[in-house]
């Protein structure tokens, strides 16, 4: 049976050599851009046109959206229903699986159904714990832990296999990723955790947020020292801080986010902190911008979403470049005209040997 | 017994060292072993093992030991369970983000391995999903025996691997 009202699923592109997936983040990524990538929060409801109201707010200023796996152990949409509405339309959706909620069984099963759906990118993380979120009462899995679960995705993908060594009749073609927390302690340890990750199968990181850059800065170092400077393509977390208070509230009250006393005293003493919250964040994403070793930014502005298209725009990283959206290519003549002369050449040497 | 988790971390290398011997004690009765049952030797060796481990390390019994490659912090305390290293979570005073009273064992697991030769090389290392079939069963023999397997399929005209076990 064919309804005649079937919606056009936004079709995969080609892959290219040496590329693993059908998608546009990591094209992005490999001709060299500097890549912007912005964190959805799923709504609370069945609601697909939520989805989608969430996703356009980022319309023309990233190359990818992020939709978080229960974030903070917090119940919204999944994170698979959001991407594949979002792949629907063609967006280039990061699905994040957290170890938390599902054994090796249900995340394997997870990649199978989410690369059927489109879904070309997925970051492996471990999660919250379930004490953080709205059902402390729930029971933390945690069969897997980040690095495992890159490695089973690998599996899937790269030996075309089951952890049970069973056959898959096609392998999920996605774009492994991966987070790191620069900040966190042991700092001297995180460089080397990293390349453990990278091991595993990471291809690309997404940072927690970085407030600190002088931390960045050092875990960058070491890296390097390390030997594994553009082993991997590399997204720094930042997002602007709403006020003095709401950054000490962050501080005290979400682990592993490092914010230093002199971020916090400028907004205390600007006008409008909000604005104050949001100049940090363009300087801070310019300063990452000029790090070496740095390949994009990801921006994680909770219940700030409208803000991350101005200090996109205002931070200047994309350079003139309109990142794919539904609707771009149909513009007025004399604006596609202008995204035309974006076209990247797909040819371009790849400027990671990752 | 949370004590006594940061005192075998403060001790890493003696107790690494103690390990070592002990397997080599292990290795050496082995053949003593073999006139029992299997089944009675892993019962018997698992109750010691949870009693003693459980003890100096909090040991949960996953029947897959890491601790010489972790510093002697058992990584099964960690309340997500990690194998390969501190989340992103730990704070600012180096506890867990989950059990703010008790310290990261992953943080602990950074200064024992400090104090263990080559400890730092062995957290480098990608450890697997945990077989949850082994929960309950002794890491010990499982050690002694993946020890004999290898010499033994090593040695030239040697059986086939396990034989004799």
């Amino acid at each position: 049976m064919k309804f005649g009202d079937e919606p056009m699923p936004g079709d995969p592109l080609p892959i290219l050599p040496g590329h693993v997936s059908p998608g546009r983040f990591e094209r992005v990524l490999r001709v060299g851009a500097f890549a912007v990538t912005a964190e959805l929060a799923p709504p609370d409801s069945a609601d697909p046109e939520e989805v989608y109201a969430r996703a356009r707010i980022f319309d023309g200023y990233v190359d990818a959206i992020n939709a978080t796996d229960g974030s903070g152990a917090n119940c919204h949409m999944s994170s698979m229903g959001v991407c594949s509405l979002l792949t629907r339309v063609g967006y280039a959706p990061i699905m994040q699986i957290s170890c938390r909620d599902r054994n090796r069984i249900g995340i394997q099963g997870d990649i199978l159904g989410a690369s059927a759906m489109g879904v070309c990118n997925i970051l492996c993380l471990t999660g919250d714990g379930v004490q953080a979120g709205d059902h402390p009462q729930a029971k933390p899995v945690f069969d897997l832990d980040s690095v495992s679960l890159l490695g089973l995705a690998r599996t899937l993908r790269d030996e075309q296999r089951f952890q049970s060594g069973r056959k898959l009749s096609k392998a999920p073609r996605v774009f492994l990723g991966a987070a790191e927390n620069p900040s966190a302690l042991p700092h001297e340890w995180r460089a080397m955790r990293l390349i453990k990750k990278i091991e595993a199968g990471a291809q690309f990181i997404q940072t927690q947020y970085c407030y600190d850059l002088s931390l960045l800065q050092s875990f960058l170092q070491k890296l390097e020292d390390l030997g594994a400077a553009n082993q991997v393509f590399l997204l720094i977390g930042v997002g602007p801080l709403r006020s003095a208070k709401a950054a000490e509230w962050m501080r005290q009250n979400v682990p592993g986010i490092h914010i230093p006393d002199a971020l916090i005293t400028r907004l205390r003493g600007a006008e409008d902190p909000a604005r104050e919250g949001r100049n940090i964040c363009i300087e801070l994403i310019q300063q990452v911008h000029a790090m070496k070793g740095v390949h994009g930014v990801h921006v994680m502005a909770y219940r700030q979403e409208e803000s991350v298209a101005e200090v996109i725009d205002k931070s200047g990283v994309l350079a003139g470049r309109v990142p794919w959206y539904p609707g771009r290519d149909r513009q007025d003549p004399a604006q596609s005209n202008t995204a035309d002369s974006n076209t990247v050449d797909t040819n371009t040497v790849d400027k990671v040997a990752s | 017994m949370y004590r006594m988790r940061l005192w075998s971390v403060r001790h890493a290398h003696g107790l690494n060292q103690l390990y070592r011997w002990l397997e080599n004690l292990l290795l050496m009765l082995q053949p003593l072993l073999r006139g029992f049952s299997e089944r009675r030797v892993e019962r018997s060796l698992a109750a010691v093992e949870r009693q003693v481990k459980g003890f100096m390390f909090g040991c949960q019994m996953c029947g897959q030991c890491v601790l010489s490659s972790t510093g002697m912090s058992c990584p099964m305390n960690c309340p997500k369970q990690l194998r390969n290293g501190p989340c992103g979570g730990v704070r600012a005073n180096g506890h867990c983000e989950v059990l703010p009273e008790m310290k990261c064992v992953w943080v602990s697991a950074w200064e024992g391995s400090q104090r263990i030769p080559g400890g730092v090389d062995a957290l480098r290392g990608v450890q697997f999903a945990v077989d949850r079939r082994l929960q309950g069963s002794s890491s010990w023999l499982r050690a002694v025996n993946e020890r004999v397997r290898t010499a033994s399929s090593a040695r030239p005209g040697a059986g086939q691997p396990g034989a004799g076990q």
